[in-house]
């Protein structure tokens, strides 16, 4: 047998492509563990994504104005794209799509903690569009150059389109702090209650996040956790003050010295709580993304039934249907050439 | 020549990565009896000069396309959602990062 000489061979030429800074392809032989991790990772962050349309979801049909309800209709439909893109760089890694989603619904995989938090006010869709995608920005920046090249190119889709989230999110509490008393107090109001669970979005401390190393050695993280968080307080500070709300934590100061902020330490046994399934919305969000599975079974069973009959009556000599085979590229190729 | 050779191959368009890291990109079509021969050709067609480093052949038949003809009806929905442009929005000068 030359399996365990032939396995060394492909891991050294798996160790050299990373080490190189080259992208590993789906097609490449990689270590089951790397692709473990990737599977939980991608599958964790594509979950976010369909999650994340439910807490701003919720304020849809209760916009205040046309322009906020198209803007905020586009935004959740963009976070249903994200989750889209990121199960397709999943399931290049020999994961299907229902094998994600049913892991999502019997809570074998995670989604951020985040949105296991209620949106009691549409200042909520403000400061979710600037806190938490903001925090998400500061993630997936780096993401862009992860050592998968299918989660990279999902991660530069997502990002391009981020910018739009945080900026709506922003203009919004911007308008809000413009207007009355009682707008302003929203707002602040809304800060308070996300303020420290955003912080959270960057995942455990580094001392208790026992994968970062490996998976900073195989190229899929960039940065730690705790670095990550603290570049997302530093970029938001001034973002506070420009708006004009205070951060609720009092330990929260410029240090001269370090030239970066000091902040006050996370509540970790929230967190803990809530990843273990014990925030204030888990249950009806998953209850909610199971319900949505459930009740659109039928759709996709009728539409692989009427696909399946296309095809039949394709077989069967009748005329197609559909002109997708005479609109193909064969014909583009021979318009061109006529042009 | 024989009926079977004088048929004509099957279409097969070919997509090229650039280098690890890339999309597989379009770079033409080419004709072959089979997905194996049409990937052969596709290196010495497209990839004579370290064009790539992985080759996809798909035939042409199998692509769903849409039409010229309905360009303008599939793609003006989003004409006039100028919303979803990040510099719809205007943010003050002073504020950094976004
Ligand atoms: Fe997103
Ligand atoms: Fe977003």
């Amino acid at each position: 047998m030359t399996s365990a000489v032939d396995e060394a061979g492909l891991e050294a030429h798996f160790e050299a492509t990373i080490a190189h800074k080259d992208r590993i392809e789906p097609r490449d032989w990689m270590p089951e563990k790397y692709r473990r991790t990737l599977v939980r990772q991608i599958a964790q962050h594509a979950h976010s994504e369909i999650i994340g349309m439910q807490p701003e979801g919720n304020w849809i049909s209760r916009a205040p104005s046309l322009r906020r309800k198209a803007i905020l209709l586009a935004k959740v439909q963009d976070e249903a794209g994200h989750g889209l893109y990121l199960y397709s760089a999943t399931e290049t890694l020999g994961v299907t799509r229902t094998e994600l989603t049913e892991r999502l619904i019997s809570g074998a995989q995670k989604y951020s903690s985040i949105f296991n938090y209620p949106t009691l006010s549409y200042a909520d869709v403000g400061t979710i569009g600037w806190l938490v995608d903001g925090a998400a920005i500061c993630n997936q920046v780096p993401l862009c150059r992860t050592s998968f090249g299918p989660y990279g190119r999902a991660m530069i889709r997502i990002c391009k389109e981020e910018s739009f989230h945080q900026r709506q999110g922003y203009e919004l509490l911007m308008t809000m702090m413009r207007g009355t008393d009682e707008q302003r107090a929203m707002v602040q109001e809304s800060v308070d209650r996300f303020w420290w669970p955003s912080l959270m979005m960057f995942g455990p401390p580094d001392e208790a996040s026992p994968n970062t190393a490996q998976s900073m050695a195989w190229g899929i993280k960039t940065h730690t956790n705790d670095e990550l968080r603290r570049r997302f307080v530093d970029m938001t500070v001034p973002q506070a003050e420009a708006l004009g709300v205070t951060l609720p934590d009092p330990d929260l100061a410029w240090n001269e010295e370090r030239q970066a902020h000091d902040f006050g330490e996370v509540d970790w046994d929230e967190f803990w709580k809530v990843v273990g399934g014990d925030g204030p919305c888990n249950a009806q969000r998953v209850a909610h993304r199971k319900k949505a599975w459930d009740d659109g079974a039928w759709v996709r069973e009728a539409a692989t039934a009427f696909a399946r009959k296309q095809e039949e009556t394709a077989d069967h000599g009748g005329a197609p249907t559909t002109p997708t085979t005479s609109a193909g590229p064969a014909s583009r190729t021979a318009e061109e050439e006529t042009a | 020549m024989t009926d079977e050779v004088r048929a004509e191959w099957p279409l097969y368009e070919v997509f090229v990565r650039g280098k690890r890291g890339l999309n597989h990109v379009h770079v033409g079509s080419l004709h072959a009896p089979d997905g194996a021969l049409a990937l052969r050709h596709a290196r010495d067609v497209y990839t004579r000069r370290n064009e790539g480093v992985s080759i996809w052949v798909v035939r042409s038949d199998a692509i769903a396309a849409s039409s010229p003809d309905e360009k303008d009806p599939l793609f003006a929905p989003s004409g006039d959602k100028v919303y979803r442009h990040p510099t719809f929005y205007s943010i003050p000068e002073n504020v950094p990062h976004m």
